[in-house]
């Protein structure tokens, strides 16, 4: 059984207990606690089932590595599935439960698929499931997914808050151990801006278990603490490592106490000038049938639990180990009165100082023997021995409770890696490490990852210790600091002897027990999965890993990549570093979804831009409409009106009487300079140079290519400078694409642009009463001899400074008045005011809408898609002929462009007055050469008409204009067909006299 | 070729798998081929499939730089729908969406194809407008869609937040049968496929240079050895520029990244793929578990198959605010690939400057779902030297002429 010891713990603090359940059965640990160290402690070591065979796991690792201990946590807006007991630090009331079983932990349905396992090889599932063809969507597919997936799916939204944060530091720190603190320490000696993190709660890292440095990391962290410049963060994981010496951290703030309101998860977005990466290194496990029982266990983290939290996994140990590091955790559970009835070393004669000291202390160890099989289902209940050689016929068996086994260590390089840093193979100890030569490097072509410690690939304490003020003192160095060579105690002489590395054992192990032989716990692949990949040609890494899972579960193959890698080399008869690694890639350890969205969520998603008149709307029953990042009035439907009587209602108003528009959002650019009006000659299709201040001037803006992408009304300030209107989604994009121009194409030209958008309200007053509202609050002469169409004015209007343009997109009398925005709502409370007693009634986008297809005016966005250009929509008046040249022109030329047969420009009217459906598109006889029905138009915007009291549409059709009356069918998706007759696009005042008086 | 089954599965459990033959033959390239094809990704293989099933022509080399299925292939979120608006697109991708449908029993592969439907949401009114445009296209095209909404859409996807406070559902356009399949499996299937065929997929080999004579390619050197050629396909998506290169023209794309991402696995919850192209993201959960997320391409080019956070932020933030349950899941893995994207956001499948080489790329980030129509669309191109009526319109000329197939003028943008 596993057990608290009654002494000892370096982390756990007795005088406070924590309660928590699992699996509804309610435990007690002590602050300090893992959940996994507190599961053991109460002798749970079944902790969940595998993915595929649903085979009962224990608890393997004490870190980030751990593939079994993954818990559904919290409940209901605060449940979290796949936690990692190992790195869960304990708090009270902290409910867990196991997952991927049915019914129960113990008693589990889906363990039956082990019974099958011969049948469910590596990729059996591309061979299979392919007869009949429905039964892959219907039976196959379902009865997988139910079966697949580990934790439950949360329900409804996120009950905790997440942050983010930006540190720019000279060199960070990734990792808090020996290595890390020294590194840190030599940096910020020599006068760099520091920030060291640590994903854990406790800074030394593993040398507090594995060597006697408890004194210099307290004094370390005094001292670096009492720096001026040097920032230290624990349970801060280094997340990802990008270009430009980007990185992200996983800060969990508050998952060791839970505390609602307050942010959760923060993730750090750092940049660094230098990263020293000081993440350890991780052991492997060995490969020997029946290694996935509860209770085999890396042997670090065996003394983990016994140094760290006084946990014992079993009460008799046998350790299997290729190395010599495997007796440290002999000589702990020793030292703490347990039982290690056995050493099982894979070489001959060790004669490192570790299992000499084991030997003095009366071990056993076989030499040159290998784990054969591992007794007990649930629960480790012995082991049987072979000697390392053989095919796995067991010699003996030893009763046990608990394996501990030591396959090496592989150096942690994923932030070397995830930036394009390329790795080395280290043939004595078995490992991939960084390759200084190579490093991941930065916009200036240097190198700006560096590694320390262990996962440098200096694996001894001290030898770690020193390697790691090295890198800090190096990447110091890097940023052309002065940083002298780091003193510390020299490390002491090699002391350990050589790893024998062991890929299967025993190493001719029969097929029986590779098929037995875990290498990816979580997902299930043993090492004949990885055999057989091999054999049927998936030879390359990523092929293995893709067929057989291998490496994909949520550890990333922390335990298994260089174990899987090391057979699949040997069953290619290559060498591991020409097999090469999969790629790493972020994040180091799964980071929450909501810690990457951070604070933008419900109303902070995007920003809101809000007009100057955006309360007024609010308070008087606006319906809303999003466009872009503004809400814009639809219309405003009075109580006992729907939405779209209310339009009906706001159109024939301001054709009547009088209406009133929040324009604001309009793009406003200022564009000033002694070459502007040569600049949008280039940048519209007709020609503004020659307009005169104080008048306005209708443009269209072309693409490279030709389409038409805005349209606007320009008015000339003076003589240097001109304000261009532009649609309000184009605001930023034409402002983006004038500024694109100006500094890519004709830097230089003398002109300057500034948007001006949201620095004025700009409201339109439309109607036949429009010039009488204007009159009554005075201040200006509105006449049309004074301000005649398509003319600007600036001065007051009742007191408020105003630019008066008159211009309309109705067809109404029309005046578009802009104010300081400061002004808008004073300005638009007075208009409404005044406006009382003329019937004033405000109106929405939809009105203005419709309004306009009344008038047969185009709209960017209906009628063009970024197809169609300017000729198409009969426009040929504002495209200028004498100018020799405009963005678009050539374009235009081109054959397509200047073929008489392209769609064009034409109203339509159903015959039945019906309105005709959006986006229908006009048949024409038979198919084209794919079987699809030829077409002879679309429509590009359809309304309802209140002012003509039947449906009225625009369209594109084939040569269009010159097939007036004829009639067209359009059928519906509701099976309907919509005939309609092609008539002018102007439905409404043809002459235009109502805008021109 | 051994077929595949549940006997043979049978078969060799009882002898411990030891029966099973490689997929495909790794062999050294011969000397000549009537056809090579550079790059072994999906629309690579799927071409060298149909010029040996539809055309016979089975002396074909597939050479390949990295690893069969190792580009974008094996990248993707996978999502197979066909509802394009304008109708080359609609025509070779639901050619496309029409053979995967069989493409597990064509190939004796599973590649997992999965009509589980796709829906495109509209969060604008302009966004409706687009997919109810597209709606009506998609009936004249004969492509199965459908304007659904907003209650249709939570009935399909129950963890969907309709009533986000910016962006609320407005409907969507629903394909059923859209889905997905399993990325690599599709390129394997093929692979296994051609190399019963008797055609050599030649992996590790990367092109360096094309030869020619009198304006007619002839061949191509690379790391293994020259190989000549009667005509020659390039099919390499992001690299596609410098492969023209070699070949002495220029091509009107550029390449750019393009990222995704992977939560942990958890137990089914959504059943559908869902494309939220106002705030940019798409969702669908793989059988194994985990929620497949995509979004936008980065803002600048690059060929490192890795790109800015960012990117990521945004495509998290939006989905996040779709459903706001996978606020509570975690990120297992985000990576990147270089896609090419053209002027008008369609592939070019055209003849080239130089005689006898043809070019397939320009498939941008929507390239998975059109692997089998454009593999059948490419090898009728290749074999004929003509192009069919899949491939009319999306010669290079159309740059030039003006023709273009501007797929982003329906609200959606993302592929």
């Amino acid at each position: 059984m596993s057990q608290r010891l009654a002494t000892g713990g370096r982390l756990i603090d007795r005088s406070q207990p924590r309660s928590f359940t699992f699996n509804g059965k309610t435990l007690q640990g002590y602050a300090g606690d893992t959940l996994a160290s507190a599961l053991l402690g109460a002798d749970q070591m079944l902790v969940g089932r595998s993915f595929k065979y649903h085979r009962p796991r224990g608890v393997v690792a004490s870190g980030a590595e751990e593939p079994n201990a993954l818990m559904n946590m919290g409940e209901g807006e605060l449940f979290e599935p796949n936690q990692r007991a190992t790195t869960t630090e304990l708090f009270e009331g902290l409910i867990a439960r196991s997952q991927n079983h049915w019914p129960s932990l113990d008693y589990d349905i889906g363990a039956l698929n082990q019974l099958a396992a011969p049948f469910f090889s590596a990729g059996f599932y591309y061979k299979t499931f392919i007869h009949p063809r429905a039964a892959w969507k219907h039976l196959f597919e379902p009865f997988i997914r139910k079966s697949a997936g580990l934790g439950q799916a949360p329900k409804g939204a996120d009950g905790d808050i997440y942050e983010h944060y930006y540190a720019h530091v000279d060199v960070l720190v990734i990792g808090g151990g020996i290595a890390g603190l020294r590194a840190a320490h030599a940096a910020a000696s020599a006068g760099a801006r520091v920030l060291v993190i640590e994903q854990s709660a406790t800074w030394g890292g593993r040398a507090p278990v594995d060597d006697d440095f408890a004194s210099e990391i307290n004094a370390l962290v005094a001292e670096l603490a009492a720096m001026d410049d040097v920032q230290m963060r624990l349970r801060l994981m280094g997340a990802g490592v990008y270009d430009h010496g980007f990185v992200t951290g996983y800060e969990r703030l508050r998952d060791h106490a839970p505390k609602p309101g307050a942010p959760r998860h923060r993730l750090w977005k750092i940049r660094a000038q230098q990263v020293v990466s000081c993440t350890g290194a991780i052991e492997r496990p060995l490969s020997f049938a029946g290694n996935d029982r509860p209770g085999v266990m890396l042997a670090s983290a065996m003394r983990d639990y016994v140094v760290n939290h006084a946990v014992a996994p079993g009460q008799r140990t046998v350790l299997v180990t290729n190395n010599d590091d495997g007796y440290r955790t002999v000589l702990c559970l020793l030292d703490h009165g347990l039982e290690v009835p056995l050493v099982i070393d894979a070489r001959r004669n060790p004669e490192g100082t570790l299992a000499a000291k084991a030997r003095a202390r009366g071990v056993t160890i076989r030499d040159g023997y290998a784990a054969a099989g591992v007794r007990g289902t649930k629960r480790v209940t012995g082991i049987e021995i072979c000697p390392i050689e053989g095919s796995g016929g067991a010699v003996d068996t030893v009763e046990c409770d608990a394996v501990a086994m030591s396959g090496g260590w592989s150096p942690v390089v994923h932030f070397y890696s995830h930036c394009g840093g390329k790795l080395l193979w280290d043939e004595a100890g078995a490992f991939f490490y960084p390759d200084a030569a190579k490093p991941p490097l930065n916009q200036s072509g240097a190198g700006f990852v560096r590694c320390g410690g262990a996962a440098n690939g200096a694996l001894q304490g001290a030898e770690a210790a020193q390697c790691g003020g090295q890198a800090g003192a190096e990447a110091a160095r890097a940023l052309g600091l002065t940083a002298p060579v780091p003193s510390g105690p020299a490390p002491e002489p090699q002391a350990e002897a050589p790893l024998m590395p062991v890929w299967v054992m025993p190493l001719n192990a029969d097929y029986h027990r590779r098929s037995h032989t875990w290498l990816d716990f979580q997902n299930d692949v043993k090492l004949s999965d990885v055999q057989l990949a091999a054999r049927e040609g998936y030879e390359s890494v990523e092929h293995t890993k893709r067929y057989t899972t291998l490496g994909m579960a949520t550890d990333q193959g922390k335990l298994s990549n260089i174990n899987g890698l090391a057979v699949l080399s040997d069953a290619l008869d290559a060498s591991i570093p020409q097999v090469g690694t999969t790629t790493f890639r972020p994040p180091y350890t799964p980071i929450s979804l909501g810690s990457i969205a951070g604070e933008a969520r419900g109303d902070t998603f995007q920003p809101l831009r809000r007009t100057p008149m955006h309360d007024w709307h609010e308070a008087n029953g606006v319906h809303w409409e999003p466009v872009g990042h503004w809400r814009r009035p639809y219309a405003y439907p009075r109580s006992g009106e729907t939405v779209e009587q209310a339009v009906h209602r706001e159109v024939k108003n301001t054709r009547e009487a009088l209406g009133l528009l929040d324009a604001s959002t309009l793009g406003k650019i200022l564009v000033t300079g002694p070459d502007a009006g040569k600049f949008l000659d280039m940048l519209y299709t007709n020609m503004m140079s020659s307009l005169k201040p104080g008048r306005c001037r209708y443009g269209l803006m072309c693409n490279e290519n030709g389409f038409l992408m805005d349209d606007g009304v320009v008015a000339r300030l003076d003589e240097n400078s001109f304000l261009v209107h532009t649609t309000s989604g184009g605001a930023e994009h034409i402002h983006a694409h004038m500024e694109d121009w100006l500094q890519c194409e004709w830097w230089d030209w003398q002109v300057h642009t500034v948007n001006l958008t949201e620095e004025y309200a700009q409201i339109a007053v439309v109607g036949p009463h429009a010039r009488k509202l204007l009159e009554k609050l005075g201040g200006m002469d509105f006449s049309a001899e004074n301000l005649p169409f398509m003319g600007w004015a600036e001065g007051q209007i009742g007191g408020f400074d105003t630019r008066v343009f008159r211009i309309s997109f109705s067809g109404e009398l029309s005046f578009e008045v802009a104010v300081p925005a400061a002004q808008g709502a004073a300005f638009w409370d007075r208009l409404v005011k005044e406006g009382a007693d003329l019937g004033l009634m405000p109106y929405g986008t939809e009105a203005l809408h419709i309004l306009r297809a009344e008038k047969g005016f185009i709209m960017i966005g209906d009628e063009t898609d970024g197809t169609v250009i300017p000729q198409d929509l009969g426009l040929h008046w504002a495209i200028s002929k004498k100018k020799t040249d405009y963005l678009g022109k050539r374009a235009q030329e081109r054959p397509h462009m200047t073929d008489p047969a392209r769609w064009k420009l034409v109203g339509l009217e159903t015959i039945s007055g019906a309105v005709l459906p959006d986006g229908a598109y006009a048949t024409a006889p038979g198919y084209n050469a794919n079987d699809q029905r030829n077409t002879q138009g679309r429509v590009t915007s359809t309304y309802y008409s209140p002012t003509l009291e039947r449906g009225i549409a625009m369209g594109l059709v084939l040569n269009g204009p010159d097939r007036m009356g004829e009639v067209l069918n359009f059928p519906g998706t509701n099976g309907q067909i919509y005939r309609a007759r092609i008539v002018d696009p102007v439905f409404y005042d043809k002459e235009g006299a109502k805008q021109n008086v | 070729m051994r077929r595949y089954s549940a006997f043979a599965i049978a078969k060799e459990a009882l002898r411990h798998n030891t029966g099973w033959q490689k997929a495909w033959r790794s062999p050294a390239p011969r000397k000549k081929y009537d056809v090579v094809i550079v790059g072994a990704g999906g629309h690579g293989l799927a071409t060298a499939y149909h010029l040996g099933k539809n055309h016979g022509i089975t002396n074909v080399a597939v050479v390949e730089k990295g690893w069969l299925g190792g580009g974008n292939t094996g990248r993707n979120t996978t999502i197979i729908r066909s509802n394009y608006l304008q109708d080359p697109s609609a025509a070779i991708y639901e050619k496309a969406r029409s053979l995967y449908e069989t493409m597990s029993q064509d190939l004796n592969y599973n590649v997992m194809f999965s009509p589980r439907g796709v829906i495109m949401l509209a969060q604008t009114h302009h966004e409706v407008r687009g997919y109810q445009r597209t709606a009506h296209a998609n009936a004249l095209q004969g492509v199965d869609t459908r304007w659904i909404s907003p209650a249709e859409v939570k009935k399909l996807v129950p963890i969907i937040n309709l009533d986000g406070p910016r962006y609320p559902v407005l409907g969507g356009l629903w394909q059923a049968r859209g889905g997905t399949a399993r990325h690599d499996a599709v390129a394997w299937g093929y692979a296994r496929a051609c190399s019963a065929m008797g055609m050599d997929i030649i992996q590790q080999c990367e092109v360096t240079g094309i030869d020619s004579a009198e304006g007619k390619v002839t061949g191509v050197q690379t790391t293994k050895g020259q190989i000549a050629c009667d005509k020659l396909a390039m099919v390499v998506a992001g690299n596609s520029g410098l492969l023209a290169e070699m070949a002495g023209f220029r091509l009107p794309l550029e390449t750019v990244p393009l990222q995704a991402l992977v939560s942990e696995p958890i137990k089914p919850c959504m059943d559908v793929v869902v494309m939220a192209n106002t705030v940019h993201g798409y969702m669908s959960q793989s059988d194994k578990g985990e929620m497949v997320i995509g979004g936008g391409t980065d803002g600048h080019n690059g060929y490192t198959q890795r790109g800015s956070f960012h990117h990521v932020e945004e495509t998290v933030r939006a989905l996040v605010e779709t459903f706001p349950m996978i606020s509570r899941l975690k990120m297992l893995r985000q990576w990147g690939g270089n896609v090419d994207v053209t002027g008008d956001r369609s592939p070019i499948l055209s003849k080239t400057p130089l005689g006898n080489c043809f070019i397939n790329c320009g498939w941008g980030t929507g390239g998975f779902k059109a692997i089998p129509g454009s593999g059948w669309a490419m090898a009728e191109l290749v074999a004929k030297g003509e192009p069919g009526p899949l491939t009319a319109e999306f010669g290079l000329n159309r740059f030039r002429e003006g023709r273009f197939i501007d797929e982003s003028v329906a609200a959606g943008v993302a592929h």
